[in-house]
């Protein structure tokens, strides 16, 4: 288990006042200035070699992606825009973060907008979060109050940061989607190129980082890339907030290391699987974007980026759904596809009438009332929808029914069978009815 | 997709104004954007509009914005119908918002949805009372604490179809109402088994600038280096003989077993005998790396470099244009940054042999052991290979135009992925202005 001593949020569960002394005494705001006189250089070259990789799903190195911005300023101001809109189902982690140690994250937003040339900091809640806006807005008053923040700071580095939300839209999480949305537009993604780095929001040098990503920043600075490179494994390193939910004796966000195994995760931090370890069915490691895992393969598997991947899942969010045998998999799944139909911004059309024919089908098959040759047509569109649209919201919505046509088909079969055996007096339906 | 319309015309008020405090709110959210951008604030001041019209959002509240952030109308519509959180039909006096999404759905949500329905009836509807409305919506970002509602603005957690029911009851009575959870967690903590976080030294403030060790010991380090270099250049002036630089004197070396080397050599960068002993003294691991100070990169900072009288900036990569040319690259492959996008889509540069990601997509050109003639052809006339390319094109055996030319799409889709510039050479047609130049020459 990893030490007390390693971890970074140190006030997780809100058991200590979230405010700027106690922050301070928890290590907050130390020697911000120092290691902003180490200049921009180093704290990238810092962030490079602790190996931070994104923690809003996709896992992509931090240190490199603050690199891509412009070095020097064409005239048009540089941004800072931290993607607080969390609405991967099975996370919850940026929460605790905004609520319980908003100090962390307005101090790394201060030190990568330092290493980006940015002065200004959007942070992009989610509408349903007010609660959290307003402890983090609470704590923006406070740094502004004791002048680490703003115009003229004790930083001598001018540095704004502002608090935004959205209104309920799962794609401004998609961060192009979020620009638009930030730019008071509907939230629809954009086509890339042009990146963020080169032209963003408002048509500036942009970049767009999840709240994990940046809360750590400041610790990892002062302890040191070498230490957060030192924990966890190779290519996936450092700690990671892990959201178990579903099935498990006590759900909970715990701090652990990357390639903590799925059964030490549960046995340490949760009280165990509910109904012992007998009664796991699968579960959904990273939000739920990826394929779900059976539970022989998931068992004893590493929770880190790569081993998941491998095992045709992945980390995502590191939001561990965990299902036990009593779990409908099929409605599950079903529900899941009902989301992205949902969510779909409408701007794709395989995305748009895709995700509502994969959501129709999956819910007669939940029945029974489906065909056994409609499993592959199923699938088969699963692989249209996927990699044709602008953002990835078509792949997220595509890989959890793949996941499942993967693992559970005789599930399926099994039901269609159980319908097919009863007389009914309607016909069993085809493809999208 | 949802499909979302506003109210009736018979329910739509006639008016709509900010109330003064909350005009005076609008002016303040409006400031936060730069000039010329005041659209920025379109859903904060939306969503003050909803609130202030008993939570949902007429029409004339939409042209109101609309008008005061001088934008059209119907970017303003736009907006309002996009986003689920604005509710275009009246609500009850507590609008209830049940998540339903597969975290909660399978923690108890269903019966919860059950609860309301039998309470309240369909939902979407006003009770008759007009205390209630609730509505099924996708998850609301509290999975730890499933299932749950937001009524208005609040969470309400670890809820069961009787608490919920209770809850409803303290509300139409107006008695006060615990907000979060119901099973009495203060957050999303393992309930009454909290075994993270105990430490006290965490959050007395005697943990505080720990962390400077690690600079103070990189900056002696430096110095005995500088003194060292002082000696050895007086030494060497006295001294007739070369001076070994290795002959009985400590000096700063590569550090034999550090995690970096570790990784290195495929190992886990902390050794199992320091984990343990870090649990067993109850030490950080930073700790132990600060009392070896050759493990810190730190040593390499610019501002010790500048000390050291090196140029601060660290050369890592001597061409520039080969820099550039690789962050374009790693631009390219990109993926899109975003919490649906997940872990299964990792672009992330491997740090593995080019080789063997080459090998992966494609087949390895027949190379040549040295020129023909020892007459090698100018590679680097075909757009897009500069003198850093062609080494590294000579390096594989290939220096005439006529083997670029005869590649085949395998072959090129390997030296792409060998030169990190996967899709370039087609794009930039290397085989065909390969075969130009092999014509001209001929």
């Amino acid at each position: 288990m990893l030490a007390d001593q390693d971890r970074i949020f140190t006030n997780l569960y809100g058991l200590h006042s979230p405010d700027l002394e106690a922050a301070k005494k928890r290590g907050a705001w130390d020697g911000t200035k120092f290691l902003l006189d180490q200049g921009r250089d180093w704290i990238i070259d810092e962030m490079k070699g602790s190996g931070l990789r994104g923690r809003g799903g996709a896992g992509f190195p931090t240190g490199l992606k603050w690199s891509f911005m412009p070095k020097k300023s064409d005239g048009r101001p540089h941004y800072l825009v931290v993607n607080a809109d969390e609405s991967e189902p099975g996370t919850c982690k940026d929460r605790e973060i905004m609520r319980h140690d908003p100090h962390l994250l307005i101090e790394g937003c201060m030190l990568a907008s330092f290493a980006m040339g940015a002065h200004a900091c959007y942070v992009y809640l989610r509408g349903e979060y007010v609660a959290e806006k307003f402890a983090l807005q609470r704590a923006v008053d406070e740094a502004y109050a004791a002048r680490l923040v703003g115009q003229s700071n004790v930083h001598d580095y001018p540095f704004d940061i502002y608090v935004h939300h959205g209104a309920g839209a799962y794609i401004c999480g998609e961060e192009t989607a979020l620009i638009e949305s930030l730019e008071g537009k509907k939230g629809m993604p954009r086509l890339k190129p042009p990146f963020p780095a080169n032209m963003g929001l408002y048509g500036c040098p942009t970049t767009v980082n999840n709240v994990e990503s940046i809360a750590v920043a400041g610790t990892i600075l002062r302890r040191g890339g070498a230490w957060f490179a030192g924990l966890g494994g190779k290519n996936n390193t450092g700690t990671k907030l892990f959201c178990v939910s579903g099935h498990v004796n006590k759900p909970c966000n715990v701090e652990e290391e990357l390639g903590v195994t799925f059964r030490e995760l549960i046995d340490k931090h949760c009280g165990g699987m509910r109904g012992g370890w007998d009664n796991l069915l699968c579960s959904i490691p990273g939000g739920s974007s990826v394929p779900l895992v059976p539970a022989e393969q998931i068992i004893d598997a590493k929770m880190d980026f790569d081993t998941l991947r491998n095992l045709g899942s992945g980390l995502g969010t590191a939001a561990v759904i965990v299902l036990d045998k009593s779990t409908d998999i099929v409605g599950a799944i079903a529900r899941i596809s009902y989301f992205y139909k949902h969510e779909s911004c409408g701007q794709c059309t395989p995305c748009r009438e895709g995700t509502g024919w994969m959501w129709r089908v999956l819910t007669r098959m939940a029945q029974g009332r489906a065909q056994k040759r409609e499993i592959d047509m199923l699938l088969e569109v699963t692989k249209q929808v996927e990699g044709h649209t602008i953002c990835a919201l078509g792949d997220a919505a595509a890989w959890p029914i793949q996941g499942l046509i993967r693992h559970f088909r005789p599930e399926i079969e099994k039901r269609i069978d159980q319908y097919s055996a009863n007389p009914h007096s309607d016909a069993v339906p085809m493809a999208a009815e | 997709m949802a499909n979302r319309r506003l109210a009736p015309a018979a329910e739509q008020p006639q008016h709509f104004a900010f109330s003064p405090e909350n005009a005076e709110w609008a002016r303040g959210q409006i400031e936060k954007y730069p000039e010329g951008r005041q659209a920025s604030a379109v859903i904060p001041l939306l969503w003050k509009a909803q609130e202030q019209n008993g939570g949902w959002l007429p029409q004339k509240a939409i042209e109101a914005v609309a008008d005061q952030l001088g934008m059209p109308h119907i970017r303003v519509l736009e907006v309002a119908t996009f986003y689920t959180m604005f509710a275009l039909e009246p609500v009850g006096r507590f609008w209830i918002q049940l998540c339903g999404t597969v975290p909660c759905d399978c923690c108890g949500a269903k019966e919860l949805k059950a609860a309301l329905q039998a309470r309240l009836g369909p939902p979407g509807h006003v009770s008759a009372d007009g205390n209630f409305s609730w509505l099924e919506v996708e998850c609301l970002g509290a999975c730890c604490n499933a299932p749950m509602v937001q009524i208005n603005q609040d969470y309400y957690e670890d809820l069961s179809p009787e608490s919920l029911n209770k809850l409803m009851d303290d509300l139409a009575a107006g008695r006060p109402v615990k907000v979060g959870s119901q099973v009495g967690r203060v957050s999303s903590e393992p309930k009454d088994a909290v075994n993270t976080l105990t430490d006290p030294t965490l959050f007395d403030g005697s943990r505080v600038g720990a962390w400077r060790k690690r600079f103070e010991a990189t900056k002696d380090e430096e110095a005995i280096k500088q003194e060292e270099a002082a000696s050895t250049e007086a030494r060497a002036a006295t001294e007739a003989k070369p001076a070994h630089p290795q002959a009985g004197r400590p000096v700063e070396q590569g550090n034999a077993d550090g995690p970096a080397q570790r990784v290195a050599a495929g190992q886990n960068p902390v050794r199992e005998s320091d984990k343990a002993e870090a649990a067993e003294r109850g030490t950080s691991q930073a700790k132990t790396g600060a009392a070896r100070p050759g493990d810190s990169p730190a040593l390499d900072s610019p501002a010790e470099r500048a000390a050291a009288g090196e140029p601060p900036a660290k050369t890592d990569t001597p061409d520039a244009e080969t820099r550039a040319l690789a962050e374009d690259a790693a631009l390219r492959t990109e993926p899109p940054q975003h919490p649906a996008a997940a872990g299964a889509d990792d672009g992330v540069p491997q740090p593995e042999n080019p080789e063997a990601r080459a090998d992966a997509v494609g087949q390895r050109p027949e190379g040549l052991e040295a020129a023909r003639d020892n007459r090698p052809d100018d590679l680097t006339k075909i757009k897009g290979v500069g003198p850093v390319n062609q080494t590294r094109l000579n390096a594989l055996g290939i220096w005439h135009y006529d083997q670029i030319a005869a590649w085949t799409p395998r072959e090129v889709a390997w030296v792409g992925a060998y030169l990190a510039f996967p899709g370039r050479i087609d794009r930039e047609n290397w085989v065909s202005q390969a075969a130009d130049l092999a014509g001209t020459k001929g």
